[in-house]
């Protein structure tokens, strides 16, 4: 009997799975989900704002209107600013506009930072184990320990209410997740059967932590990464909102347009929802994103 | 001369506990004095259930387990002395087969570069496509495979690419654990035909580590069955079923059905009593005193049986005090205690049809 | 596999020969059972394909197959389940004259935990981790017998006793984590067998213990269907545990029943390719050694669609070109018992003696 019987068969039967690693198979399934389309969508749409600003808003975001406003009358949405003006007569819809720089600006830079620094020590810790790993482990488990959000007022207040530092507090915060979740993610796979596999061929054992380890425990790293974006923008908008943020003025920082809207709740409620709205849509983008990406990259769910 | 010579082989895992500071506690003794050896070209069987120590066993053979004691000898080197590059150089003589195909192989990696990378590893020069095909044809898969990736395949197909990757430097031994345990029943055949037919072509050495003792006696030249760490029997092969000595060795068989009602029906039980006790307490004497149907009041309590040969039985090796008188069958089984009802032995105390017949007609 | 070019899914409309048919009304008739599973943007697979299943009182079926042959959907539908979404079930289960399938969900949970039980592979996944073993048995006293919580107890005791675990008392207090996988499978019989249920259905019981432990529980098993007339359904990949303990056997490949017949006709002489096929794929404790194994070609995941012809057909040693086109019809031999779905059926074995 030919011990080849059938193999052909098996090979040929699933077209739509012909080649392609873990991402490719992975984009392959994204492409099929709905919540991912719509999460990119979103995406998609908040960096695209972000990027053409200049050339999507009507107006400058600090160029000022004054014909129609008058204190305590906030001119609503018309044929000129579709959104309104704000308490300061600037046209509403520039300022969303221009906010999604910011809100990118921050999420890119301080995840960036944040992954960085986190990513080392996780790479670290899993990488070598023993006393470096407790080493690290106890240093994240210390950042871990204090509150996130005093943590960033007592780097606004080291220096001072700048957007840098709102960067760096919400990169702080990062650290600790990211570098325990490389670390946790290396150590299953260095236990797995291929990093057991590549031992008894005599692979060295840098070689199976970057050539295997490292690029199979990257996965959650990705679904964290963009569910880290959508923490990013929230956490931006929450400090701004407490005057943690840039105290420039000119910059419409979507938090604080927040913030500063709530004096007018009453007789602009429109305001408020506009930013609000902002930082929804940007930020389930994200989280749906995320969350179809944690789906696609599940090595359970292959088949 | 033994390929392969395991001697007093010891892997104790230490248990620890503390928050602060680790204190050892206390030892796993995985594989607890282990003598073994397997001639070339020749096939050693490991059974046992699960917490023999098999696996362990086998990981030690390989130095993928710290030793605790013991020599495992490979063509004359003591493996367990040997470190770093020189230990590196020796694993290209031996190569493993794993049990579950999808989890031994790196889902990023394409068929061509698993195959490959032993060849790299072991400073094989470049290009890799023709020995990458020859290999895919040695195991039986297509050509077309090399670049398609591992959960592509079905089960069987994988696991042919695991032992396409432990042949492709030409090893002496392999040792394979579980080998077809995952694969579906009709699969199973394929890989273990493939197994004998590359041994018979490549001259391979095997240790085969399985729980099936039906797949691990079709396989096998001489079958080792482990109990809590240790041999307890080594028999030949053919002579296993037929005359198996050790009590632990006759329950296990006893244990395996047969797809075949006749002999079923006709089959003696003997049925095992209570759980296996743990590896980090073994109960003293004979480790299988606190199962054992044939226990006797003395000696198997306070004193450990070593493996030695039965007069009568030359191709047998027997951990057990009392193995003279149960082959001569003047000890019985003792079944049934008053707490564990199931362990009446069926076909000894009921007529094989009597149950059938009333069974299949109600009235 | 199902194939979408295959055309729209048809049940085949010739009447079939029911498997295992008793002259008495059997206690459990599924009729032309077929299960299909449907998710958006995928081909729809027809996991089971009218089916015919008769279980007496007081008798043990065994439902062998690989991985996709249905065997494990068949019961899980039957139970109902499956749940509803993405699930189309067809057919009839009567179960003492009340049709599961159409029971309101409340009173089919009721049959189900009084009348029938279910065990299953991974006795873990079925127990509650935070409850003790002696709170879940009791539980199920309660609700479904009435007993107060003392005679719950005591009788939970007993049944623990029943399925040999010593110390009952004391075992009655540990948590699932606490107890050995042999154990917890004991314990998993003793919940079932708390309402003295009259059809027991035994999803691979065994697979996930030892062999010694597993041969307890089969024993355990089989005293039970001797001494309590309870009917047992037992679903297994191994022909060696069905070998010992069915009273009736059927073989499932792809979703439809190919071969069925009372144990020692079937074993002694096995007329379909697959089940031949089985046989001589997995090596047996007694044959004499150097037997070669005859594996089944290819894998379970190659087959055709049963409205193109015989499903195993691209596996098989024995296809002709009858096998494509129609399926082939379950029929009875010269033995009525004995159905065998098969065109090109294996030569019957000379019988000595």
């Amino acid at each position: 009997m030919s011990l080849t019987a059938g193999v052909e068969l098996a090979a040929g039967e699933r077209p739509e799975s012909a080649g392609g690693g873990l991402y490719r198979d992975a984009f392959r399934r994204l492409r099929r989900s709905p919540t991912a389309i719509v999460g990119a969508a979103l995406v998609l749409l908040f960096v695209f704002v972000a990027v053409f600003a200049p050339l999507l808003a009507p107006y400058s975001p600090t160029a000022v209107d004054l014909t129609d406003i008058r204190p305590g009358v906030f001119p609503g949405p018309s044929a000129e600013h579709p959104l309104g003006l704000d308490q300061l007569g600037r046209d509403e819809l520039s300022r969303i506009i221009y906010g999604a720089r910011y809100s990118l600006l921050i999420g890119v830079v301080s995840l960036s930072l944040g992954a960085a620094v986190g990513l080392t020590l996780g790479l670290l810790a899993g990488a070598f184990g023993g006393w470096v790993d407790s080493l690290v482990m106890r240093l994240v488990d210390i950042m871990l320990a204090v509150p996130s959000l005093l943590l960033a007022i007592g780097i606004a207040a080291l220096l001072g209410p700048r957007l840098i530092s709102v960067m760096i507090a919400i990169a702080v915060v990062n650290v600790p997740i990211f570098a325990r979740l490389l670390r946790g993610s290396m150590l299953a796979q260095r236990r797995s059967d291929y990093a057991l596999a590549a031992r008894s061929l005599g692979v060295t054992r840098s070689r199976i932590v970057l050539q295997h380890v490292f690029p199979n425990s990257l996965a959650p790293v990705i679904v964290q990464g963009t569910l880290a974006l959508a923490t990013a923008i929230i956490e931006a908008a929450g400090l701004a909102f407490l005057g943690l943020g840039s105290p420039d003025p000119a910059i419409p920082e979507w938090g604080r347009m927040l913030a500063e809207t709530n004096a007018f709740l009453a007789s602009a409620p429109l305001l408020a929802l506009w930013p609000g709205l902002a930082i929804v849509l940007s930020v389930m983008g994200f989280y749906l994103l995320g969350e179809a990406l944690r789906e696609a990259l599940d090595p359970k769910l292959r088949r | 001369m033994s390929l392969l010579e395991v001697r007093g082989l010891k892997v104790h895992f230490p248990i620890k506990k503390g928050i602060v500071l680790d204190r050892t506690v206390g030892q796993v003794r995985a594989v607890d004095g282990v003598d073994l050896s397997v001639e070339k070209g020749r096939t050693l069987g490991v059974v046992g259930e699960s917490g023999c120590g098999k696996s362990t066993l086998g990981r030690a053979v390989l130095q993928l387990e710290p030793i605790t004691a013991g020599t495992v000898v490979f063509d004359g080197e003591d493996l367990s002395r040997l470190r770093g590059s020189a230990l590196r150089a020796m694993r290209r003589r031996m190569q493993m087969v794993f049990q579950d195909p999808l989890a031994s192989l790196d889902p990023r990696q394409s068929v061509a570069s698993v195959l490959a990378e032993p060849l790299r590893t072991h400073g094989v020069k470049g290009p890799y496509e023709k020995r990458v095909r020859e290999l895919l044809d040695l195991v039986g898969l297509p050509g077309s495979a090399a670049n398609r990736f591992p959960h592509e395949f079905s089960g069987g197909q994988r696991q042919r690419i695991g032992i396409a990757r432990a042949i492709a430097l030409n090893p002496e031994l392999i040792i394979a654990d579980e080998p077809v345990s995952a694969l579906d029943v009709s699969i199973q055949a394929q890989v273990v035909n493939l197994l004998e037919e590359l041994q018979e072509r490549l001259g391979l050495t095997y240790l085969v580590i399985a729980h099936d003792l039906a797949v691990v006696r079709h396989i096998s030249d001489d079958v080792a069955v482990m109990y809590l760490g240790s041999v307890v029997e080594i028999a030949r092969a053919d002579e296993l079923y037929a005359r198996p000595l050790h009590p632990y060795t006759i329950a296990l068989l006893s244990a395996i059905p047969i797809p075949d009602p006749e002999v079923e029906d006709r089959r003696e039980r003997v049925l095992l009593t209570g759980e296996l006790p743990s590896a980090a307490n073994p109960p003293p004497g004979c480790r299988f005193h606190s199962r054992c149907p044939f226990r006797q009041p003395t000696r198997c309590a306070d004193e450990v049986p070593a493996l030695r040969v039965l007069e009568g039985f030359p191709g047998s090796q027997v951990a057990c005090h009392f193995a003279e008188q149960i082959a001569a069958r003047e000890l019985k089984p003792v079944h049934a205690e008053a707490a564990e009802p199931a362990a009446t032995a069926h076909g000894t105390d009921t007529p094989p049809d009597s149950r059938r017949s009333s069974a299949g007609s109600p009235s | 596999m199902t194939d979408p070019s295959a055309g729209p899914l048809t049940t085949t409309s010739v009447r079939e020969a029911v498997p295992g048919q008793v002259r008495a009304e059997p206690l459990l008739k599924i009729r032309d059972l077929t299960v299909t599973f449907a998710s958006r943007g995928r081909a729809a697979v027809r996991a089971v394909d009218g089916v015919n299943l008769d279980v007496a009182a007081g008798s043990t079926v065994g439902i062998v197959g690989e991985s996709g042959s249905g065997k494990s959907v068949t019961s899980l539908a039957a139970m109902g389940l499956l749940g509803r979404r993405g699930v189309e079930i067809r057919g009839s289960v009567d179960f003492d004259g009340s049709d599961l399938l159409h029971m309101p969900e409340q009173e089919l949970r009721a049959v189900r935990g009084r009348e029938i039980a279910m065990i299953f592979q991974d006795p873990m996944s079925s127990l509650n981790p935070v409850l003790t073993v002696g709170r879940q048995i009791t539980e199920i006293l309660v609700r479904h017998r009435g007993l107060s919580g003392r005679q719950a107890r005591d009788r939970a005791a007993e049944l623990l006793q029943s399925v040999g675990i010593g110390d009952s008392l004391r075992r009655l207090k540990s948590f699932p984590h606490q107890l050995s996988g042999g154990m917890r499978q004991r314990v998993m019989i003793a919940m079932a067998l708390a309402c003295e249920p009259r059809l027991l259905i035994a999803d691979e019981p065994t697979t996930a213990l030892d062999v010694t432990i597993s041969a307890q529980i089969l024993e355990l098993l089989r005293r039970l269907v001797a001494d309590t007339q309870t009917a047992l359904v037992l679903i297994t990949h191994d022909l060696g545990v069905v070998a010992g303990l069915c009273d009736t056997v059927h073989v499932m490949y792809s979703g439809r029943i190919v071969e069925s017949a009372p144990r020692r006709p079937l074993f002694a002489d096995p007329r379909h390719p697959y089940t031949t096929g089985l046989l001589a794929s997995v090596p047996r404790l007694d044959a004499p050694r150097g037997v070669p194994l005859l594996p089944i070609p290819g894998s379970p995941s190659d087959t055709l669609p049963w409205a193109r012809g015989c499903a195993f057909s691209p596996r098989c040693t024995r296809q002709v070109d009858a096998c494509l086109g129609a399926p082939p019809v379950l029929e009875p031999l010269a033995l009525p018992s004995h159905l065998l779905r098969c065109v090109n059926p294996v030569p019957p074995r000379k019988h000595l003696g």
